[in-house]
């Protein structure tokens, strides 16, 4: 069984980030979107949280915010929105942390 | 009989997640209006309004960034960046967008807006601010 963790939320403001992976097993994904992208860049204090777990970001939320690829943490994977159904549909369940 | 104060708009919000960021720069654009010293803090994730190269076009929302470029039009020159909220976010001075007032006593010349301040300079140009305007 695995599920797909979805952070919304930016982690400086708030702990959704912290308890999401926290609750992860190593069966499970993280997605970023929205404001929960911002978690995802490598020098950031947050970055540390991301790792030892599989993390994708919505690329389209990144481009938003103007954060390019060779900003983020070394073991994100950057998906578009097709990828963020591919990986709905290859967990069991979804859980949204909002 | 006119006043002016000193009114100081406080950017805490990253954006496009919330409407707080682009409702604060519209507040900013009609307050320009009535000739108040107006200064723009940017801290926390509020820094992460101001970095370059924002493409909102896979998000099918309005990309109002490059509308902090013609705040020194609106006489709005003091825009304070925290560099404790840059650094804790993995950015720097570079990733911003690099913003100019030209200054009319000067033959026009062209000046930074952005001053990068620590939390205890941002908290010593606060001490001197009349007004808070939060988003």
């Amino acid at each position: 069984m695995s599920i797909l963790h979805v952070v919304n939320k930016t982690p400086y403001e708030r702990s959704s980030l912290a308890t999401a992976t926290g609750m992860m097993k190593d069966s499970d994904t993280l997605l970023l979107i929205e404001d929960g992208v911002l978690g995802a860049i490598k020098a950031g204090t947050s970055a540390s949280l991301l790792s030892g777990h599989k993390v994708s970001v919505l690329g389209p939320d990144l481009a938003a915010r103007g954060i390019s690829a060779d900003k983020l943490a070394d073991n994100v994977d950057i998906v578009d929105y097709a990828g963020f159904v591919d990986l709905v549909e290859a967990n069991d369940k979804v859980q949204s942390w909002l | 009989m006119s006043e002016t104060k000193k009114f100081m708009y406080v950017n805490r919000k990253p954006p496009y997640g919330t409407i707080y960021a682009w409702e604060s720069l519209e507040v900013v654009l009609i307050g320009a209006a009535f000739e108040q010293e107006v200064s723009l803090a940017f801290m926390d994730d509020g820094v992460f309004q101001l970095v370059k190269n924002q493409d909102t076009a896979g998000i099918g929302m309005k990309n109002f960034s490059p509308t902090y470029a013609a705040l020194g039009d609106y006489e709005v020159t003091k825009i304070y960046v925290e560099k404790e909220s840059l650094e804790e976010r993995g950015l720097s001075l570079e990733d911003l967008q690099h913003l100019v007032w030209e200054d009319e006593d000067e033959d026009w010349a062209e000046k930074d807006s952005i001053h990068l301040v620590t939390r205890s300079e941002l908290a010593d140009v606060f001490a001197g601010q009349d007004v808070f305007f939060n988003f």
